[in-house]
């Protein structure tokens, strides 16, 4: 084995090395005391997406914990819609990715945008789950019957039946402007979103 | 050149695998303890670095702060409780400052597990943090922190040749502004 190729093979190693021993991070608010069950790492993203950036968003109604529908139709021509889809409740990232978006209503107002969390648990587990975050100012949709339909609809199922940790942005005339199908482990960063509904002015 | 630049890499990558290992901690910094070692940014705010009594860029650490006791808080901008004790925290930061005996005695800083920048500058503009707050964006910090919940607070006493104690640290119920000052001056000392 001639030199290049030895330190090549060693620098693969040194990134494998940092990949596989890298423990799986996340900070659980003690808001959910010993509740939240440890999922592990798991296959960053486990489904293939339906639609794309420019598509007309496939409509959907669903169920809120208040009793109420909420279809995507009822926000066009009125607010650009932020669709976050979380892979499940009392688990790790998700339980601390809505308690972040629920401090920064104004960023949302600013750019004439709501926001819909939707995971694909019942609503009696969102109402447990969601109560221990404070009082949200975005509904939270329950995508459990038929199970997963929506999730399904956008291609962010995955094949264990939960959804991706997945954020959609949903311009006044129902365009899809924005997809970030994020690694299932990770929280998306803030910025990110933020950059994203701020380009919806331009 | 090309050379030079390969191993640079590998040094790098290098240096991040044997980073993880060393910095991972199995449980959450302990009363009588010493703080992992770790490396904040010089805040690049004129106020916040006279608040903490440094000079110059680059970074220091926590032990290096002007004054004998350091309150730590790991927060997230995520985290409901944090959220919620916020306000109480502001309360003791403005306590300390306005007793003129304490003021340049106790400081107080907030570290963001797994926050961007972004994220912690969101979390001090929501509640008006008065304090200097940290991102730890990759969680390397919270993971020498023994992935604590949050929030969790340190309290470290510094004695006047460089060395530390950890003489407190407790996972949330942050009992409100005095109440948590005066456990601040007992396990200190100070008092």
């Amino acid at each position: 084995m001639n030199k290049k190729r030895l330190t090549h093979l060693i620098f693969a190693l040194g990134i494998l090395f940092v990949l596989f021993t890298a423990p799986f991070a996340y900070a659980i608010s003690e808001a959910y005391k010993e509740n939240i069950y440890r999922v592990g790492t798991l296959k960053p993203v486990d489904s293939v997406l339906k639609v794309k950036v420019g598509d007309k968003a496939p409509d959907f109604t669903l169920p809120v914990i208040s009793g109420e529908k909420f279809s995507l139709s009822q926000y066009r021509g009125k607010k650009n819609v932020v669709i976050s889809f979380v892979p499940a409740a009392w688990t790790p990232v998700c339980s601390d990715q809505w308690p972040g978006y629920n401090i920064i209503k104004d960023v949302f107002d600013q750019n004439d945008a709501t926001l819909l969390g939707i995971t694909v648990d019942n609503i009696p587990t969102l109402f447990a789950w969601t109560n221990q975050m404070g009082k949200l100012w975005f509904p939270v949709l329950s995508d459990f019957w038929p199970h997963g339909a929506v999730a399904k609809k956008y291609g962010v199922l995955r094949s264990d039946g939960v959804s991706e940790r997945a954020l959609f942005v949903i311009d006044k005339k129902g365009i899809i402007r924005y997809i970030d199908v994020h690694d299932i482990n990770k929280r998306p960063p803030l910025e990110d979103l933020v950059g994203a509904l701020e380009k919806l002015k331009k | 050149m090309k050379k030079a630049v390969i191993s640079l890499a590998m040094l790098i990558v290098l240096c991040l695998a044997f980073g993880f290992h060393t910095l991972a901690a199995d449980k959450p910094p302990e009363k009588g303890g010493v703080l992992p070692v770790i490396n904040l940014p010089i805040p690049k705010e004129p106020a916040e670095k006279a608040y903490l009594g440094l000079s110059g860029d680059g970074t220091f650490k926590i032990p290096q702060i002007k004054t004998n006791v350091v309150i730590i808080e790991i927060f997230s901008m995520y985290c409901p409780y944090c959220q919620k004790d916020a306000p109480g925290v502001n309360e003791l930061y403005h306590r300390i400052e306005k007793d003129s005996d304490l003021k340049n005695r106790v400081k107080i800083i907030g570290i963001g597990a797994g926050n961007s920048p972004f994220e912690v500058g969101t979390y001090k503009k929501t509640y008006t943090v008065p304090f200097p707050l940290f991102s730890d964006k990759d969680f390397a910090i919270h993971k020498a922190y023994g992935e604590v919940r949050t929030p969790y607070f340190v309290v470290v006493k510094i004695n006047d040749d460089g060395t530390h104690k950890i003489v407190h640290s407790q996972l949330g119920g942050y009992p409100g502004a005095e109440p948590f000052l005066q456990l601040v001056l007992e396990s200190s000392g100070l008092k």
